[in-house]
């Protein structure tokens, strides 16, 4: 029974950040009646923002939203339990200025790391999820976050339960040095032994995912989605541009051309996400039994 | 950084000695050995570098390559090219060689030793075919029950458009989920700069090793620097902080060991190097042949799976 009030207990405080972070507390959004794109500058009744799911009713454009507002659209509702809350980055090199850093961008958003890590149901079927919140320290892996994920990683594998990350990174964390290039392996090892063993993953890429997530977990999907006109490739489009010398051609590393290229599924509309993620999980009642 | 300046006078030094070469008279034979005790002296300043020595050191141009390192330590190599998907990457040389009589599949980045090399290589940057080709002979290692040793020297992975098109991220990811599940005995060897990405795709080892001028790190101090303070000029300073020596890297629980390498670096004295690089192989590779496969497979997830847990 007490079990039951600490997991409602969870339940509500997620459901409270997930309605902060839709509200915009925790995001650059203000508490106003009318918000403008920044892409097209227009401006849209929040309401008609929030019933898009915060892509703007005029262009189309897809903001910015929080992990735990992912969470609460794709999760049935009351469903979900946060995992490894707690873990946080650790300035293993104690590299100058990066804990202050850390402070900022946690009071900033709210956030404990730059990843949410739970389990939770998609119309009744259990999954494990992991969302990257490019918010914090611009969704870049760390010690921290590739200790969650992997946790999420081998907590999937434990239960059996299919496995669903959402990427949005600019990479490897710097301040963390070679410990965030190892982060890499670790992740990759640990969906290696999570496929072997049959378990599937869906790896759902939004923007921006690049470098080091790019080259590692997000790329190793089973089913591999993308949130329209997200950026995502390894190099930066900067880093490119000074290597060739010249500018890159318009729509270059965005989700359409990676379909193009061979590298997605399908690129998934942020309004059909839970239906589609739904219906695959449908698809692979099976996955996960393999050695069960 | 004090190494460059050390290097050039051993190199005058180098010069007077081979002129001097053969001559008896007691004036040159006086000259020799004070140039030799020269010699010693500047050298044993080297023995604690700055790790942007170190770095200056890992990437100097007469410093040994893959070709250098095949040749001294393994026979019977015979080269393997191409992905068999698009084309074939030559800033990556692999293929299947004896080590000590034993089939071994032997893989590394080739940066070429002049500038011509350099271009053909394209500095060891590889595309993703370079990791296609890369993993489909670690593959064919693991099916032939042949241990995997790696060479690690790049400055990353090329970022260019091409690269991008075919999978660069995808290459580099598939490359480390599939080494994690090799189960032959795999050894990295951080020869000279192991940037980014770019390295670990070849370093997903059991054991890795690092000569003891070699570096590894997340990104070139140059991108370091101008990541973080958008200025690519304060890499010396990108290097102290970064952490990046073979020491250091020793001491985080990364590599397992540190090659000894002659006083102001490899290029110095290769045959020095070879010899103790040959004695670290071959206690590492023993100790790894008597585990088997699924014991392999767990060792190499431990390793990597406790960095910072």
């Amino acid at each position: 029974m007490e079990n039951i009030f600490k997991r409602f207990g969870a339940a509500r405080r997620f459901d409270r950040r997930a309605r902060t972070e839709a509200a915009g507390s925790a995001t650059p959004w203000r508490e106003t009646v009318f918000v403008t794109c920044p892409k097209c500058e227009r401006r849209a009744a929040r309401q008609n923002w929030a019933e898009s799911l915060y892509v703007c009713p005029n262009c189309g454009h897809y903001q910015t939203i929080g992990g735990y507002y992912r969470l609460s659209l794709i999760f049935d509702h009351g469903s979900f339990r946060e995992l490894n809350e707690r873990i946080t980055a650790a300035d293993l090199l104690h590299f100058p200025g990066y804990s202050e850093k850390l402070l900022i961008q946690k009071r900033k958003t709210g956030l404990s790391e730059a990843v949410v890590t739970a389990t939770g149901r998609i119309d009744g079927m259990p999954v494990v999820a992991a969302v990257l919140d490019s918010r914090f320290f611009m969704g870049s892996m760390g010690t921290g976050v590739g200790e969650k994920v992997t946790l999420a990683v081998e907590y999937a594998a434990a239960k059996k339960l299919p496995l669903i990350i959402f990427s949005a990174s600019g990479g490897a964390r710097m301040q963390e040095g070679i410990f965030s290039l190892m982060q890499m392996a670790k992740t990759s090892a640990a969906i290696a032994k999570f496929s072997a063993g049959g378990g599937l993953f869906i790896s759902y890429l939004t923007h921006p995912t690049t470098g080091g997530v790019t080259a590692s977990f997000a790329s190793l999907g089973d089913i591999t989605l993308a949130e329209p006109g997200a950026l995502i490739g390894f190099a930066g489009p900067r880093v490119i541009e000074q290597t060739i010398g010249q500018k890159l051609p318009d729509g270059f590393q965005r989700s359409e051309f990676l379909e193009e290229h061979g590298f997605v599924d399908q690129i998934v509309p942020r309004s059909e996400m839970r239906a589609t993620l739904s219906k695959l999980l449908r698809l692979h009642t099976t996955a996960g039994r393999r050695h069960a | 950084m004090i190494i460059k300046d050390v290097l050039q006078q051993v190199e005058s030094i180098d010069a007077r000695l081979c002129e001097l070469k053969g001559d008896r008279t007691a004036g040159a034979l006086a000259e020799v050995s004070r140039l030799q005790r020269r010699r010693a002296e500047l050298l044993a300043g080297c023995i604690r570098l700055k790790a942007e020595d170190k770095v200056f050191l890992a990437r100097h141009p007469r410093r040994p390559k893959i070709d250098d390192y095949i040749a001294a330590l393994f026979t019977n190599f015979f080269e393997q090219r191409g992905d068999r998907q698009c084309k074939e990457d030559a800033s990556i040389l692999g293929g299947i060689a004896l080590y000590k009589g034993q089939p071994v599949t032997v893989i590394g980045h080739r940066k070429g030793s002049d500038l011509a090399g350099n271009m053909k290589y394209n500095f060891g940057m590889p595309g993703p075919e370079g990791y296609r080709k890369a993993l489909r002979l670690m593959k064919q290692a693991d099916k032939f029950g042949r241990p995997i040793i790696t060479f690690i020297d790049t400055p990353g992975a090329y970022p260019g458009m091409e690269a991008e098109e075919r999978g660069q991220g995808e290459a580099i990811a598939r490359n480390l989920a599939e080494m994690s599940q090799l189960t032959v005995p795999v050894i990295a060897v951080v020869t000279g700069e192991g940037s980014s990405g770019g390295a670990l795709a070849l370093g997903v080892a059991n054991h890795i090793l690092m000569l003891e001028n070699a570096v590894y790190s997340v990104l070139s101090p140059e991108g370091f620097a101008s990541i973080l303070w958008k200025d690519a000029s304060r890499s010396g300073e990108a290097c102290e902080i970064m952490k990046l020596t073979a020491q250091d890297l020793l001491k985080f629980g990364v590599a397992e060991e540190v090659v000894p390498e002659p006083l102001g670096g490899a290029q110095l004295d290769p045959n020095a190097l070879f010899a103790s690089l040959d004695a670290a192989l071959e206690k590492n590779l023993t100790a790894l042949r008597r585990m088997n496969g699924a014991a392999l497979q767990a060792q190499r997830y431990k390793k990597f799976r406790q960095i910072g847990q």
